[in-house]
């Protein structure tokens, strides 16, 4: 948020008929947005801390209950600690893969030959996708005798797993779902931070005899560390919440293997009706977002690099 | 400088042969064959990788019932049955239409309001604007899932459950992303355009739906497009507000409604293709404006 700051006075200012009005025309204008942002988020934000402290069911009224709903997540709810588990395995997973995969996607759609277009395209498009359609063609392709992978793998002479019903392998598969359905948007991301390294960089190199393999470590990649971060940081919170697939593929399980922390919210208020309980866990997700985040900033700098 | 180092690679490189003996220009030319090779064998694997899974969702989509779950497994039909298509889309055009509508009322509304908020934060002075800004920045960091309990609680005391009003009136009117983003744009645009136009007595909703509009249509296009995207995958949303079958969306109502209408593998495919194509065909033709959109999002910080 930077940029905001050093902007020319004149751009800020605003027009003569603006400012004789006293402001009630630019109210006008972001009133809309304003109001609904009151209405829509603040509104609930305060009603969900609320509800969060009371026994909600949504057909009796609320009784206030103080902090037992946090007190039995925190002791005595062992699927609170487990889908914490397993979506902090999710999220490891997903974010290091799809980065990782994403950079390599990038440098690839970076190379200037004919037809690249077609092939970023290709890599993008399963990110427009809707989780239902993703969700029902990978449950079959994971079918293990009849699926299409078990199939390829047998033609290797490897004897696939049981994937979606194997306690051992239903993450790992759920997880290569989410890459692939959402390397797209990193690929996208570092494809736009790969062209804002100058070339000249590149070519003072190759002069001086780097090897493209070191250039690609001593150069690209230390330039990349602004955009890895926000990477990070983003695809960390996006992750965290994975709720689509998981809905449609698994329905977390085999036996809460695949059982993250939305879904339990999601089925301890609409499944059970305990809307309160539900609130209190979406205020604890709300926290070890914001910590994590905030341990992301703090070890920023250890790591990223923003030049001279 | 730029330029002119690489002006200068151009030039060397398209003299061939101006240096060096033929022998290391024909190797070095047979070096760069190679790798060209590589990368396009490479590309191709990754690239069939991944459309693979929609390949094989096309390819069962059109096979004869039977023919679905073989063992080996077979990835195109014998005889494509294209009426699998008319028996599909026969049980998911209510939803379709649903899934339509609700997108274009999204995409419309929301452009309306993120575009006046977005005029009003670069264009106008108010007082409390930089307050209002920050705040509205601020609900960003907030988890969805945070909002979707008590909003839920909130729309049953107004009588909104099983309605279609919780999936676009509360979206259009929280734009944060558009908004930041048509500031952004609007921002860019230079001040004598306007000053011209408030010295000929316009209006300020003059200037701004005549003058700076038609100036930020990519801006538009790239919010509009990435709403599209968001309104039609939406699967929260529908499946906790809605409950009546006939106002579910099209990808909630694949998941919800697959034991009761496509009982038969290759049906359920052929809708599934059926809820992908719109977002598809929307991302190849405006494909620059999801780009301009996502990087935009991504290079805020």
């Amino acid at each position: 948020m930077t940029t905001e700051v050093h902007v020319p006075s004149r751009i800020v200012k605003g027009s003569p008929r603006s400012r004789r009005r006293g402001g009630f025309t630019g109210w006008l204008y972001v009133g809309p947005v304003i109001l609904g942002v009151i209405a829509f988020q603040f509104l609930p934000v305060f009603i969900s801390l609320y509800a969060s402290l009371t026994d909600w069911t949504g057909l009796t009224p609320p009784r206030f209950a103080g902090v037992s709903n946090y007190v039995e997540l925190l002791t005595r709810d062992p699927l609170f600690w487990l889908t914490l588990r397993n979506t902090a395995v999710f999220t490891v997973g997903s974010v290091v893969l799809s980065i990782a995969v994403g950079l390599a996607l990038a440098v690839l759609g970076n190379q200037k030959v004919p037809g690249i277009s077609i092939f970023k395209a290709a890599f993008f498009a399963p990110v427009v996708t809707n989780a239902v359609a993703v969700g029902f063609v990978w449950f079959w392709l994971y079918q293990p005798q009849e699926g299409l992978i078990n199939g390829y793998l047998a033609e290797l002479h490897i004897q696939g797993p049981a994937w979606l019903t194997s306690n051992r392998w239903a993450m790992v598969a759920v997880i290569i779902v989410a890459v692939w359905q959402g390397v797209g948007y990193p690929m996208l991301i570092l494809l736009a931070g790969l062209q804002g390294i100058p070339e000249s960089l590149h070519e003072a190199a190759t002069v001086d005899g780097a090897s493209a393999w070191s250039r690609f470590w001593k150069i690209t990649l230390p330039l990349l560390t602004p955009t890895l971060f926000f990477l990070l940081v983003t695809q960390f919170i996006t992750s965290f919440q994975v709720f689509g697939i998981i809905f449609v593929m698994t329905h977390g399980g085999p036996a809460n293997a695949t059982n993250v922390y939305i879904y339990q919210i999601y089925q301890s208020a609409f499944s059970y009706g305990r809307l309160g309980y539900a609130a209190a866990m979406g205020w604890i997700l709300f926290v070890i977002v914001g910590v994590v985040t905030f341990f992301q900033w703090k070890l920023e700098k250890r790591w990223v690099f923003y030049g001279e | 400088m730029l330029e002119t180092v690489s002006a200068s690679r151009h030039a060397a490189g398209a003299g061939t042969g101006g240096r060096g003996s033929p022998a290391t220009t024909r190797n070095r030319r047979v070096r760069r064959a190679a790798r060209r090779l590589l990368l396009y064998a490479v590309l191709l694997a990754l690239g069939w990788a991944f459309v693979l899974p929609m390949v094989w969702m096309l390819g069962a989509s059109l096979k004869p019932e039977n023919e679905v779950m073989v063992v080996p497994p077979d990835l195109l039909p014998s005889v494509p049955q294209w009426a699998n298509y008319v028996a599909a889309a026969d049980a998911v055009l209510p939803f379709f239409w649903n899934s339509a509508k609700l997108a274009l009322l999204n995409v419309a509304f929301l452009l309306l309001f993120a575009s006046l908020a977005g005029f009003g934060f670069a264009r106008l002075e108010f007082r409390g604007k930089n307050v209002a800004f920050a705040a509205l920045l601020a609900t960003a960091m907030i988890p969805g899932i945070v909002y979707l309990i008590p909003q839920y609680i909130m729309y049953r005391q107004i009588g909104w459950i099983d309605t279609h009003y919780p999936l676009w009136v509360p979206k259009v009117l929280t734009p944060v992303f558009g908004t930041f983003l048509l500031r952004q744009a609007f921002r860019t645009i230079p001040r004598e355009l306007e000053e011209a136009a408030a010295i000929d007595g316009a209006s300020t909703f003059t200037v701004y739906w005549r003058i700076m509009l038609p100036q930020v249509k990519p801006a538009l296009a790239a919010v509009g497009v990435l709403t599209f995207l968001e309104s039609w995958n939406d699967l929260f949303g529908p499946l906790i507000f809605v409950n009546s079958q006939h106002l579910q969306t099209l990808p909630v109502a694949l998941a919800l409604f697959q034991g009761e209408y496509f009982t038969q593998t290759n049906l359920m495919m052929a809708a599934a293709t059926i809820s992908v194509v719109p977002p598809l065909v929307l991302f190849v033709l405006a494909q620059k404006y999801f780009v301009q959109g996502v990087t935009m999002t991504g290079l805020r910080g």
